[in-house]
């Protein structure tokens, strides 16, 4: 009944959002029992292995470390995953863009279904979910011997690291090499940004429409600069080419459940709701005092962004 | 060059649904269906692709009731050459529609397969991945710009940190993401045109394809309700409430 946990990461480094993959992968284990393995599959991974060996609750790392998994690929990954598949009851991955990619395809390859994004273990074979943009949470089982899964991370409490007990998993190598013709990397345009990531961020600051334009997207700088914050934005930001699609918080873009979520400019269509609602303590900030925002926010503001956001970042 | 287009029929995005009382399932009855609005992306890429003089043909493909018909009609309406519809009124879990897709790829021998990325309904984001997995295709998965030459494509594809370029060799399966392109409306005179197209209706069991899954829904709840907040005065009051009541500074 073991485990395996896909873990991510990029350029180098283990992404945040593997811990909580790990934390779900646990919460099914204290039900199936068996042991969570990590694997980490890419090129010149070995700092990456390094960092997944020290996650707690981790049994042994596997590195598949080959230029065939470099940029994982969905067609080489999928082959590496459906191989390995034979030693485990389940394969888990983030609901990242790499693991939605990914994990269908092992499924499929496996014949079995896949549950997505899942937020609650209630047992070996349940699970909860959001469907309809998160207005409804469906319980799930599945009879599959193999459960292919990806995990919501905002569902679950990241496992802390043992870098300070100086202990680590074992790391094993994979030898697996599949030969892939169909598809080739070109290139990345990645947006640069300081800021933490938008998914893991404790605090975070989106502009929707009435924003204006792009260049006033700049009145957020300041604000997110000094609660440490991502900026985010709606979709309609987005569709208006204010920021780049990469900050979308929505059904359609990044799901994120920050400490304080500050909307500005946001109505507050289901859609974007999908994305944040289950933020701890919601503001809005917004000149339209009937928008559907307000019965989410915990605190509303009724006012002009443009008066409102100079004055906050002066007092804050 | 054909090219296959998947679209389901799904509540409309606007309606906000609503949990039947035994929580045995969401209640869509009388309540606004429509095309799934990432199906709406697949079609119109499907006719751009046309109007390029890439695509030679168009195959609009559904699966469900009867009534998954309409969303055919509006596929056609839209500048499909003709339609498949595989007629179940079982649900469909996405392993089996991809299942069923991949019998009609094997039939049709399409050279591209446009899907959307996922269903607003179920919000799987599953079925272009196991085609393609089921199939042996490659995949450009949440497309964000297509470019077909020869036989390469090359998928930009919307990815956590940005965007990321992939070339594939056809044929290919894609999944489309919002910003793609602008769906066009259908004018009268197309959605009058589009009852005459063919429409080849066929069922899982004349396609040899099992629908059980081995996944029972078992509830469905609503969310948690948030509780309705308060509204403040001033930027000072927000600062004061977000410190020394929410603590969140």
């Amino acid at each position: 009944m073991s485990l395996l946990v896909l873990a991510e990461h990029h350029d180098g480094q283990l992404s945040g959002a593997t811990a909580h993959v790990v934390a779900a992968a646990q919460a099914i284990q204290q039900h199936s029992g068996g042991d969570v393995d990590l694997l980490v599959a890419g090129e010149h991974v070995a700092a990456v292995a390094e960092a997944a060996a020290k996650l707690d609750g981790v049994n042994r790392v596997r590195v598949a470390d080959h230029a065939a998994y470099a940029h994982q690929l969905a067609e080489p990954m999928g082959a590496l995953l459906a191989e390995l598949a034979g030693d485990y009851s389940y394969l888990l991955a983030g609901a990242s863009t790499t693991g939605k990619n990914v994990m269908p395809r092992v499924a499929a390859l496996k014949d079995v279904s896949q549950i997505s994004e899942i937020i609650e273990v209630d047992s070996a074979d349940t699970f909860k979910r959001p469907i309809y943009a998160g207005n409804a949470i469906a319980t799930v089982q599945s009879a599959d011997p193999l459960k292919v899964l990806t995990v919501r991370s905002t569902g679950f409490d990241a496992v802390g690291s043992l870098q300070d007990q100086g202990g680590s998993a074992a790391i094993e190598a994979v030898d697996v090499v599949v030969d892939n013709a169909q598809s080739t990397f070109i290139k990345e345009a990645l947006a640069q940004s300081d800021r933490p990531e938008l998914a893991g961020a404790k605090i975070v600051v989106s502009g929707g429409r009435g924003m204006g334009n792009g260049e006033n997207f700049k009145l957020l700088d300041g604000i997110a600069d000094k609660l440490g914050a991502a900026i985010g934005a709606s979709r309609a930001a987005v569709d208006a080419g204010f920021v780049p699609n990469d900050m979308q918080v929505g059904q359609t873009g990044k799901i994120v459940a920050p400490e304080l979520y500050i909307a500005v400019g946001i109505s507050g269509a289901i859609q974007h709701l999908a994305g944040m609602k289950d933020s701890k303590v919601i503001v809005a900030i917004n000149k339209d005092e009937e928008a559907p925002i307000f019965q989410v926010a915990d605190y509303g503001l009724v006012g002009d962004l443009f008066e409102i956001l100079p004055e906050l970042e002066q007092k804050l | 060059m054909k090219v296959l287009v998947a679209v389901k029929r799904v509540v409309d995005y606007n309606v906000k649904i609503r949990v039947k009382p035994d929580h045995s399932d969401v209640d869509l009855t009388n309540v606004k269906m429509a095309m799934n609005p990432f199906c709406e992306i697949a079609v119109e890429e499907a006719v751009r692709l046309k109007e390029k003089g890439v695509a030679t043909e168009i195959v609009a493909v559904t699966i469900g009731p009867k009534a998954a018909q309409e969303q055919l009609r509006t596929a056609l309406a839209l500048g499909a050459d003709r339609a498949i519809h595989i007629q179940t009124d079982e649900k469909a879990e996405s392993l089996a529609v991809a299942k069923l897709l991949a019998k009609v790829v094997e039939q049709e021998q399409p050279g591209l397969t446009i899907l959307g990325k996922q269903a607003i309904d179920t919000d799987n984001n599953q079925t272009g991945q196991m085609l393609a997995a089921l199939t042996g295709l490659p995949q450009g998965t949440f497309a964000s710009e297509v470019v077909i030459e020869n036989d390469k494509m090359h998928v930009t594809r919307e990815i956590d940190g940005g965007l990321q370029t992939i070339e594939l060799t056809l044929p290919a399966i894609v999944t489309t993401d919002l910003r793609l392109n602008e769906p066009r409306y259908a004018k009268l005179p197309d959605i009058m045109k589009a009852k005459k197209k063919p429409m080849d209706v066929t069922t899982p069991a004349e396609l040899g394809v099992e629908m059980a899954s081995k996944v029972t829904l078992l509830k469905v709840e609503s969310p948690a309700e948030r509780k309705g907040g308060i509204k403040v005065g001033s930027v000072d009051e927000l600062i004061d409430k977000l410190k020394n009541e929410a603590k969140v500074l």
